[in-house]
């Protein structure tokens, strides 16, 4: 069961770099990450990849296998041909450290941005009383395992780096619909996520949800749900009226 | 002088799992400027693996649990062998350390009237574990991310700058602490990016850097799980206990190759699934213990009741806890009547209706199908033993989590005492939760105590350098790969879940010689980002707990928990009132010493029958009738 798989792996840093061509071992039942790791042991020991559950929890070892994004760990073998070229690079949309190793800080400075879980105030400790149906929406989106993949793919800052600055992307949409659906969350959201986050410059072209291994419907269940939130609130007259005619508290 | 980055701060949290995590809070709330060091991306920890839940008595399920009943069901799961005092505060803190985490965010399951739903568990005589589905340990670990990223904005809010009191160093190695004649001064290490050294000038360091599953061969750990605390520890001059006792968990996956050792949660059988040989036999019903009789069900009858009943019936045996699962499929396996990949079945298909099995279990469903073709909700998963928890750990003070070293603090899977010689599944993410505070609270009152900062010694960093940097210097040695390689397949057939003393003997030999191996390593590339150099030196510290783990089994004359002796099959009340304690000799090598239990307070031994106390303690130790 065991034939010589033809890689081709991206080797380089920042400066740059290339593609290079490896013959590895594979065997019966592997995943991408498996060959990986065979490279590592026996060929390219300074080979960089971020790894480490090998089981589909973590969301540490994206990378694009013939140009799709995906996790490496969850990425079998047997769906190539044997004389197939696996070809394996880094996630394009953010900065190359070394290899399949990428600069992710972007995603982290964005979740900083986000305000967290406000607390209900009267409600104490061990007295929080939620039902299932109510939490299930958000708990869809707790399933994120930051892998990135869904940013990494999204065009509007695949092709723009430009809109970094001011699109958090479709993780980070999805975690402010996973606060704003949050049955005891005491904060206002909506606004934030048109006006500091971008939810505007998603056309809900739905490669996020595509992409997207632990198949959150984030287009569907977040994005669109979002911007319905949002436009309910921009344009319902009564809103607009309350808005108008009663400062809110700064 | 190394050219180096330096910070200081008055406390450096390594690790940044569930304990690492709460124990940075714990430290920051009480107004200590704290840094959290981490190997990996921060919110990718470990912890993320846990699956079945966190284990405190809130009855929400059950209004008949309470904090005893959990201290009584966590001692007889390890076999009573257990610190008591941590046993205790883990029992009496679980429930508020839960609760705690729904005000950060927390999303669990819920009861129909709407509190945290509680799940069934090996071990646990009450539903008790809160939960998310099967993917716990990912909420738990998002959640404290989430709390550290609000303490940060609290922080911006007040100074303009995020990481003014709490700040994250991800994909940073620590390779020594520095200290300052008996007590903690800092920690020295890498950015594995660059490959840069960086020293953290702090008095206070809490090791919250899990296991050391990644010595075995077969595991369910991730690469990080090389025992860099428990090592770190060593050569700083603390002590680990229980250094023995490893948790084979019984259910991981055997097939395919890639995926074998990868967990397969204990959910499955607290919902319901069950292990059969291959003769189609229900084999757990011959392994009970007699420790455990009363407590478990001898008819299917009986056991299937239990789901729906659990007053007036006894557990299924699939619910012993682990050690006596692991042993039991080990045994099905030795006697011929193993699955064709060598391990045994487990079978929810024909227990659950499908939709059930996908909503209560669905990153099993996803595993199995993405990785093995196999679908659960048709089909038989097959099962067998993989490392999975090292008991043993640091030797901590259980109330502050102190370690012997003035200044060192232990938390989470790198501490050793509360889980004595078996942990119970769902005793982990509670563990890290109440321990990790613990660990922050005291770290907090001992730096608040200290007269005069201790002093990083520039020889010391100079040293630690030298040391790190060894594997570039020789050329023509081994590979690191081939060593660990080597190392996992010694540990996994001489040392693994039964043990005899020529084995372990030989264990040993080989440890030795893996030691001289080491220091002869080569180490190709250059220091950024370089996978081969990590491993090279994670590979030191695999090697001294590896030597620990061998000269304690070989010690322990006696089976209990996580470590079963071929040549001593009993359980013995002498060697229940004793601690082998780990310490490092000059030269490097390991040292085992014998050390008295505590006898456990009079009130919490009341908790237990005469009965079952007899079974466990001494003729001396017993109450007075």
């Amino acid at each position: 069961m065991s034939y010589k798989g033809k890689f081709r792996v991206w080797r380089g840093d920042s400066e740059g770099g290339e593609l290079k061509d490896y013959e590895v071992e594979v065997n019966e039942g592997e995943v991408v990450l498996d060959v990986i790791h065979r490279l590592q042991a026996t060929q390219t020991p300074d080979m960089a990849v971020r790894w480490n559950c090998k089981a589909g929890k973590c969301g540490s070892c994206s990378a694009e296998i013939n140009g799709m994004p995906k996790l490496m760990c969850m990425c079998r073998m047997n769906t190539f041909e044997e004389d197939e070229v696996v070809t394996v690079t880094p996630m394009r949309t953010f900065p190359v450290i070394k290899d399949l190793v990428t600069d992710v800080s972007f995603n982290y400075q964005k979740a900083r941005e986000i305000p967290a879980f406000k607390p209900p105030a009267d409600v104490k400790p061990g007295e929080y009383r939620m039902q299932q149906v109510d939490v299930e929406r958000s708990q869809e989106f707790r399933k994120c395992i930051e892998c990135f993949l869904c940013q990494d793919t999204c065009h509007v800052i695949r092709d723009h780096e430009e809109n970094k600055e001011s699109f958090s992307g479709p993780r980070f949409l999805m975690r402010i619909a996973e606060l704003d659906m949050h049955p005891l969350d005491a904060a206002d959201r909506q606004h934030a996520a048109q006006e500091q986050h971008g939810l505007g410059f998603c056309n809900i072209t739905k490669c996020c949800t595509e992409v997207c291994p632990e198949h959150i419907k984030i287009t569907d269940n977040a994005l669109i749900p979002m911007k319905e939130r949002v436009a309910d609130r921009k344009y319902d007259p009564l809103v607009w009226l309350g808005n108008k005619i009663r400062r809110r508290p700064a | 002088m190394t050219e180096l980055e330096r910070h200081s701060y008055d406390v450096v949290v390594i690790g940044a799992g569930g304990a690492g995590l709460r124990a940075a809070i714990e430290a920051r709330e009480q107004g200590k400027r704290t840094a959290i060091i981490c190997k990996s991306l921060f919110g990718k920890a470990h912890t993320v693996m846990a699956e079945g839940g966190a284990a405190a008595a809130m009855g929400n399920v059950n209004s008949k649990d309470n904090w005893q009943v959990h201290f009584g069901d966590t001692m007889r799961g390890g076999k009573f062998l257990n610190n008591w005092r941590m046993a205790e505060l883990h029992a009496q803190e679980a429930p508020d350390r839960v609760w705690e985490l729904e005000t950060y965010g927390a999303l669990f399951d819920r009861t129909p009237d709407g509190r945290i739903s509680q799940r069934n568990f090996g071990g646990h005589t009450y539903p008790r574990l809160a939960h998310v589905g099967d993917r716990t340990g990912l909420e738990l670990i998002r959640t404290l991310q989430q709390k550290i990223v609000s303490l940060q904005q609290e922080d911006f809010e007040a100074t303009g700058d995020y990481e003014a009191n709490l700040k994250v160093y991800a994909e940073c190695t620590i390779t020594e602490l520095m200290k300052d004649g008996e007590a903690v001064s800092g920690a020295f290490g890498y950015w594995r990016e660059s490959g840069r050294f960086i020293l953290f000038d702090a008095p206070a360091v809490i090791l919250a850097t899990g296991g050391v599953g990644k010595s075995f061969k077969v595991t369910s750990n991730s690469w990080e799980y090389t025992g860099d605390g428990h090592a770190l520890a060593m050569r700083a001059g603390a002590t680990l206990i229980n250094m023995e006792f490893i948790q084979f968990h019984p259910t991981g996956m055997v097939w395919p190759p890639s995926v074998k050792g990868i967990l397969v949660t204990e959910s499955v059988r607290g919902d319901g699934g069950v292990l059969k040989n291959s003769e189609g036999k229900r084999f757990m019903f011959e392994y009970v213990p007699d420790v455990f009789r009363a407590q478990y069900a001898d008819t299917e009858e009986e056991a299937d009741r239990w789901y729906k009943d659990a007053d007036n019936n006894r557990r299924p045996p699939e619910l012993l806890p682990r050690d006596e699962v692991a042993r039991a499929i080990n045994s099905e396996v030795k006697a011929g009547r193993g699955t064709p990949h060598g391990g045994v079945f487990l079978d929810v298909s024909t227990r659950l209706p499908a939709e059930e099995i996908t909503r209560r279990l669905p990153s099993m469903h996803h595993q199995f199908k993405e990785l093995a073709d196999v679908d659960i909700t048709k089909e038989p998963m097959e099962v067998g033993p993989t490392c999975h928890y090292v008991m043993g750990g640091v030797e901590v003070d259980p109330d502050t989590a102190s370690s012997v070293v003035p200044g060192l603090f232990a938390a989470g899977e790198v501490a050793g005492g509360m889980h004595g010689s078996n942990r119970l599944g769902g005793n982990s993410l509670s563990d890290l939760l109440v321990f990790g505070r613990r660990a922050g609270m005291g770290a907090s009152t001992y730096v608040d105590s200290l007269q005069e900062r201790p002093k990083i010694d520039e020889a010391d960093v100079d040293t630690a350098a030298t040391e790190a940097l060894a594997p570039f210097e020789l050329e023509g040695g081994e590979n690191p790969y081939s060593i660990h390689q080597e190392l996992q397949q010694s540990m996994n057939d001489l040392v693994g879940i039964i043990r005899k003393e020529e084995e372990m003997e030989q264990a040993l030999g080989r440890l030795a010689e893996f030691r001289g191996r080491i220091a002869k390593m080569t180490v190709e590339g250059h220091r950024q980002f370089n996978p081969g150099w990590h491993l090279a030196l994670d590979l030191r510290n695999m090697l001294t707990v590896s030597e620990c783990v061998a000269k304690a089994a070989l010690l322990r004359q006696e089976s209990r928990g996580g470590h079963t002796r071929d040549d001593f099959p009993g359980m013995n009340a002498e060697w229940r009132k004793k601690l082998l304690v780990c310490k490092l000799e000059s030269d490097g090598s390991v040292d085992v010493t014998e050390e008295q239990q505590i006898p456990m307070r009079p009130d919490l031994l009341e908790l237990f029958e005469l009965d079952e106390l007899s079974k466990y303690l001494t003729e001396e130790e017993l109450p007075a009738k």
